[in-house]
């Protein structure tokens, strides 16, 4: 079935402790303050990946997914806790050229929107390119040849490479983004919900491409989705979040067949299906709400902690 | 009579390679849920807005739409205003977009029933009030109050369904109403429509891109392609026994939350454009079945396909019509999966 050949992969991120996690979270915590009240959004966060791990992060909307995403790649800066990847913090300020191109090689991300990681003004192909001239790689021809392959790599030809962003569809930008975060070659690389806005079908060739990353380098992936499906398909580990905090972390083929905590079989519930019963979802999840009716916001005054204890 | 139907419904705009909507026929019963599948751009949206006989400017109209028997197409200023202010209703995708955000919920709520209806101010307040706790919100009386920033999400679109309702429609038209929303709000969110539909004998049309949502919440289901009904018949058929190869293509593409986790066969290349057309099936050029010299040339009509060998559980098939040649020799999803060409070559 799968008869083509596959694309070169992309090397291996030699881990600076051999056999140590690529990617260690401790007690990370991130509060805002909106209009006078506090809003926890990340609590108590810990997870290590391993090289070569894909770890999901699942939860309703406001449950502090991005949050967690954008701490990791130093957009965010934690109030409490630690990020090391390959053994070192990453710098919560970085000041010159050395230090960002060293946290750019530890954590990439890619956003839902393609829009965020491409320049709307220059061709894909020159897009990498740059990348690659920043990351002090090679002379222009080995430059253009190393374009060449990691577009391959996601199914993207030369004449996807000369277009600009625009010039693509959907599933072809956010492939470019894909392959303009691995050019740097990084450790780990982070996707918040990068093919929650894409047609199935695309979605589809997005996945498999994922999938293929995974079996082909050591890269880490932390993947933020809502979607237990697509979480499945392409992460081994699934951590679960409400309200900002672990309600669950496990392997997925676990999480899925014998989920532990009621948040996350409220979750399972959820996903349609023949036989769904979308009446007892509502039921639940009023049951499970500290707050009555939809999700509210997290507010410290009056949702201090998580409705029932986290099961880690 | 159907609450809705469209009979061979086109819609085309000048300077396009193809029409929107190409002879698109389907229709709604009174108390029935009807779900309407496809990608982006294959023409969901412009079906939903031609319900209420809203169609893209300059267009060229050539076919039917009737609701309650009325025709919309070419049809006056009083009957279209009749349909849009009592006979349907529509829900749209992203809450917010709808309502005036520095209004209140209760005014929104009841600003129709006072300007056109006549109401009293404390008729149409009762009546919202009723509405509000109709689609489930907590606190009604608070709610009346409050403006859209201090509701969430999937509270919004529950107002946005409350002010559906005020003129009480017969025919309610729900364009992705969930996409925004996490899925157990969306749950929520069909919990409420399903009800709504069973309890008021509403005819639903629910448009969405996503197969599983469509087949769980509906009875029956249309699949359109390129602004063509491609397959239609029951979820059960359609989940378990797709004709066409863009149905089957769907369910290849869509990760299952369980059994084996195989490799995904997405359907090769993108959905056609506007400027792009095909002299036959406009699947063609994405069809790992297409046949040269037939495919390529005529396109096919949606006709009934011949019976196949179906699991037990589906022996019962509805009226299943598929539009594919060859529709009589494709069956279902295992055929599909083993043919699929290989996910990495599929989209140069
Ligand atoms: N810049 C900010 N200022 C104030 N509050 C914020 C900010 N960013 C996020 N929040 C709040 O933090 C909480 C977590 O938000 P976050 O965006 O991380 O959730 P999420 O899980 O990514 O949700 P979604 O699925 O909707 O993307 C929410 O209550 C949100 O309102
Ligand atoms: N008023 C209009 N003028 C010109 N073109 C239009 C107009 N409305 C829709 N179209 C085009 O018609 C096609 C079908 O659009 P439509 O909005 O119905 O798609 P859709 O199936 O709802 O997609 P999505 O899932 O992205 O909402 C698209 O190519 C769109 O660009
Ligand atoms: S008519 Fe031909 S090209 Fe169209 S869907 Fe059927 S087999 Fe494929
Ligand atoms: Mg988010
Ligand atoms: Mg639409």
């Amino acid at each position: 079935m799968n008869t083509a050949p596959a694309p070169a992969p992309v090397p291996t991120p030699a881990p600076a402790s051999p056999g140590g996690p690529l990617l260690q979270v401790s007690g990370l915590r991130k509060t805002y303050s909106t209009g006078g009240t506090q809003v926890v959004a990340v609590d108590d966060l810990s997870f290590s990946l391993h090289p070569g791990g894909a770890l999901g992060l699942v939860g309703e909307s406001g449950s502090g997914k991005t949050t967690t995403a954008r701490m990791l790649v130093g957009l965010e800066r934690p109030d409490h806790g630690q990020i090391l990847v390959q053994g070192a913090p990453i710098a919560a300020t970085v000041r010159g050229r050395a230090a960002r191109l060293a946290r750019a090689k530890a954590v990439q991300i890619v956003f839902q929107d393609p829009y965020l990681s491409l320049d709307g003004r220059i061709s894909i192909g020159t897009t990498i390119d740059g990348v690659l001239r920043l990351h002090g790689c090679g002379d222009r021809a080995a430059r253009a040849g190393r374009v060449r392959e990691l577009l391959a790599q996601v199914g993207l030809g030369d004449r996807e490479s000369a277009a600009l962003p625009r010039q693509l569809s959907g599933g072809q930008r956010q492939r470019a983004a894909i392959a303009r975060a691995l050019a740097v070659e990084p450790a780990v690389l982070v996707l918040d919900e990068a093919v929650s806005a894409l047609d199935v079908s695309v979605q589809a060739q997005v996945l498999n491409l994922l999938s293929d990353i995974r079996r082909d380098t050591g890269i880490g992936l932390v993947f933020v989705s809502h979607d237990l499906a697509v979480v499945r398909y392409v992460c081994d580990e699934a951590l679960v979040m409400y309200r900002g905090r672990t309600m669950e972390h496990q392997p997925v083929a676990d999480l899925l067949t014998a989920p532990r905590h009621p948040y996350t079989r409220l979750l399972l519930a959820s996903v349609p299906r023949p036989g769904w019963d979308p009446d007892a979802i509502g039921r639940r999840r009023r049951a499970l709400d500290v707050l009555p009716g939809d999700t509210g916001s997290p507010t410290a005054p009056t949702a201090p902690t998580a409705p029932t204890a986290p099961i880690a | 009579m159907p609450l809705l139907e469209f009979n061979d419904l086109s819609v085309a705009l000048p300077g396009m390679a193809r029409p929107i909507l190409n002879g698109v026929s389907l229709t709604v019963a009174a108390g029935e849920a009807v779900a309407l599948v496809g990608e982006s751009g294959s023409g969901k949206s412009v079906t939903a807005r031609a319900a209420l006989g809203l169609f893209p400017a300059g267009a060229a109209i050539g076919g039917h739409v009737r609701v309650d028997g009325a025709d919309l197409v070419g049809a006056d200023a009083g009957c279209l205003h009749e349909v849009r202010t009592g006979k349907a209703s529509m829900i749209f995708q992203d809450p917010r977009a709808g309502i005036n955000p520095v209004r209140r919920v209760g005014d929104f709520l009841t600003e129709s029933l006072r300007l056109t209806g006549g109401w009293s101010r404390a008729r149409a307040g009762a009546r919202a009030l009723e509405l509000l706790t109709a689609v489930g919100l907590p606190d009604p009386v608070r709610h009346l109050r409050q403006y859209p920033h201090e509701l969430s999400g999937g509270m919004l679109q529950r107002v946005m369904i409350a002010g559906a309702l005020t003129a009480e429609p017969r025919l309610l038209l729900c364009d992705e109403p969930t996409t925004a929303l996490d899925v157990t709000t969306q749950a929520e969110i069909m919990a409420i429509l399903r009800r709504l539909q069973r309890e008021r004998g509403l005819g639903l049309l629910l448009i969405t891109h996503d197969i599983d949502l469509a087949a769980a919440t509906c009875d029956r289901i249309y699949v359109m392609y390129a602004g063509r009904i491609v397959e239609t018949g029951t979820a059960t058929e359609l989940l378990t026994a797709p004709r066409h190869p863009y149905t089957a293509g769907l369910l290849g593409s869509t990760p299952p939350l369980d059994g084996p986790l195989g490799r995904l066969t997405p359907i090769r290349g993108v959905p056609m454009g506007l400027l792009e057309a095909a002299p036959g099936c406009s699947f063609a050029a994405r069809c790992p079945h297409a046949r040269p010299g037939l495919c390529d040339r005529t396109a096919p009509d949606l006709a009934r396909p011949a019976p196949v060998q179906v699991p037990a559980s589906t022996a019962q098939r509805g009226p299943a019509l598929v539009a594919c040649h060859l529709a009589d020799e494709i069956d279902g999803r295992p055929a599909m999966a083993a043919v699929c060409a290989s996910p990495s070559e599929e989209d140069r």
